[in-house]
């Protein structure tokens, strides 16, 4: 997003009435001091309460649930988990992504709500990893849905997990929420 | 995709999967239902079909090894130590003692952290999250002692073709036996917490009965096998490794809760199950030989022209590997045969009649996973 600046935004206000008209409260206020402030407070929430979907294909999933078990312990940064695609903020691509199961990924990206954020786990969910030789598998989930956090490790360490989910955390803090584009899918 | 008959029109398809929390990683199912009663169940199976045994062909002997972890990532040991065992076979190769003995501390470490999980999961698809949070606790634990044995925590490569890569440290021993120590406490509370829970018991209790007869002739094996009545234990009746020097008991189902196979047997078969492991262990741990952990091996392996099949006892049943060698040092086949592929084909045969919530209990209770079933 590129920074606006609030001279030039005024000038154009004036000079092409019609367009401004148009624009949305939001783009209008952007450059606001207010709303700055404002963004950055619904940041910290959103950064502290990132719901995952339950959910996990292959080997890096068991990683998944110890990550959210009693020692490595995801909730103490607000991260927990959700059944349903429709509560969720993040969804963890935990595990081989095979060509039969990418569509079906696809479908519950799309079932969760803006703004969502995704995190690849594993070798497998980054690059295709210990299967790149076979005939079935996804070479990567980038392919199919845009990826924020890549985790290498075949298993990552739930220490390499949580370590992703906080520096998710850190781009989900200094994003403009409030003036946020879509995100091209 | 699967052509279903409607038996009348008040029938529901529901499809459950591959996305749902109670199916153990991606496996799909297309329900019949009539209301709440299941008339039909079809495994729609492939979700995480890997290719690993076509693989199997591509790479060398000593290459397959990190494969075969993720033929069953809970018990990953068990495949090491299985897959080792059949080239083995094949090349006419003698382990050593102290290898064999760490083969099968290795694998009975790796059953009980596997039990540990199907355990916690079970309790956490009826609906209580405390008894998994105990249960992961656990596990963590011996999974530190595979990190320290191997550097891994879940998918350990920790065998190679003659033996094992590592030895085994006196502290680590020592730490084990503590552990050991602790799990047996573990296991007294798990007991008051779960095994002995009246919720519990009625849920499982009476649900998804199979008796030996139709166990049999599905095919089953492992604790499903023997929580049916069959005295039935790899370890036992086919002794592969130095099985025969340590002294256990097969656990058996006794029908104690209800029916005699139904889904609370399954379950405390492998809380017996894990009080055999700790013994196994601890046998172990006292009558360790001293001596080489490795055999001597030519640089490449080139094992004759043949086949060889071997089983041994996994968590979740037998497990076993066909290999076909042409002569070369890549396999012309590999077939890996596991005990969730045939206790999924009983779903159906079981499944029909029984209320929705009761089939996911009796699926936990099958301690079924994906990639056993699709590779
Ligand atoms: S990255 Fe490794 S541990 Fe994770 S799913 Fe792939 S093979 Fe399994």
């Amino acid at each position: 997003m590129e920074k606006r600046d609030h001279i030039e935004t005024r000038e154009e206000y004036r000079t092409k009435e019609n367009e401004v008209q148009e624009w949305s409260a939001y783009q209008k206020l952007s450059d606001n001091v207010l709303f700055t402030s404002l963004d950055k407070i619904l940041n910290l929430g959103r950064a502290n309460s990132l719901w995952y979907l339950l959910f996990g294909t292959a080997c890096c999933a068991i990683e998944l649930m110890q990550t959210g078990g009693p020692r490595a312990d995801l909730d103490r940064f607000g991260s927990v988990f959700r059944p349903t695609p429709r509560q969720c903020d993040l969804i963890i691509i935990a595990g081989t992504v095979t060509l039969k199961m990418a569509s079906r990924i696809k479908i519950l990206y799309d079932q969760m709500p803006e703004p969502k954020y995704v995190i690849s786990m594993g070798s497998c969910a980054n690059c295709g990893g210990l299967f790149d030789l076979g005939y079935s598998v996804l070479r990567g989930i980038d392919k199919v849905i845009p990826v924020d956090v890549y985790v290498p490790g075949c298993p990552p360490r739930p220490e390499a997990l949580t370590e992703g989910l906080l520096v998710l955390q850190q781009k989900v803090k200094n994003e403009k929420f409030l003036v946020k584009e879509k995100k091209s899918i | 995709m699967y052509e279903l008959e409607k038996n009348n029109d008040n029938t529901m398809t529901l499809n459950m999967g591959p996305h749902h929390p109670s199916t153990h990683g991606v496996l799909r199912f297309i329900l019949e239902m009539d209301g709440e009663i299941i008339l039909s169940v079809k495994p729609d199976v492939g979700y995480l079909h890997r290719s690993i045994e076509k693989i199997g062909e591509r790479v060398t002997y000593p290459a397959f090894m990190p494969y075969t972890d993720r033929v069953d990532y809970v018990a990953a040991a068990n495949c090491n130590v299985g897959y080792a065992l059949a080239v083995e076979k094949l090349m006419g190769i003698e382990t050593p003692e102290r290898a064999q003995y760490l083969r099968v501390i290795v694998s009975e470490l790796n059953r009980i952290i596997s039990h540990l999980l199907m355990t916690g999961v079970l309790a956490m698809d009826l609906g209580a999250y405390t008894p998994f949070l105990h249960a992961v606790r656990e596990r963590e634990k011996i999974n530190d002692i595979f990190e320290i044995l191997c550097g891994a925590r879940l998918t350990y490569n920790l065998a190679t073709i003659g033996g094992m890569p590592f030895d085994i440290k006196e502290t680590t021993i020592r730490k084990c036996l503590e552990i050991l120590e602790g799990l047996k406490k573990f296991l007294k509370e798990f007991d008051d917490l779960v095994t002995n829970n009246a919720i519990f018991i009625s849920r499982l209790a009476n649900i998804g009965v199979i008796d030996k007869e139709t166990a049999k002739a599905f095919m089953l094996s492992g604790p499903n096998l023997r929580a049916a009545g069959a005295h039935w234990d790899l370890r036992k009746n086919e002794t592969y490794f130095l099985y025969d020097r340590f002294k256990f008991d097969i656990a058996v189902g006794s029908g104690k809760a209800g029916t005699l196979g139904d889904s609370y047997d399954r379950f405390s078969v492998r809380m017996k199950e894990i009080e055999t492991s700790i013994s196994i262990l601890e046998q172990a741990f006292k009558s360790l030989p001293s001596g080489e952990v490795q055999a001597k091996l030519p640089k490449t392996l080139k094992p004759p022209k043949g086949e060889v099949y071997v089983r041994t006892e996994s968590a979740r049943g037998e497990l076993g590997y066909y290999i076909i060698s042409d002569g070369t040092a890549k396999a012309s086949r590999i077939k890996i045969r596991t005990g969730s592929f045939a206790a999924i084909s009983i779903l159906d045969k079981i499944g029909r009649g029984l209320m929705l919530s009761d089939l996911v209990a009796f699926m936990a209770s099958l301690d079924l996973i994906a990639p056993e079933i699709d590779r």
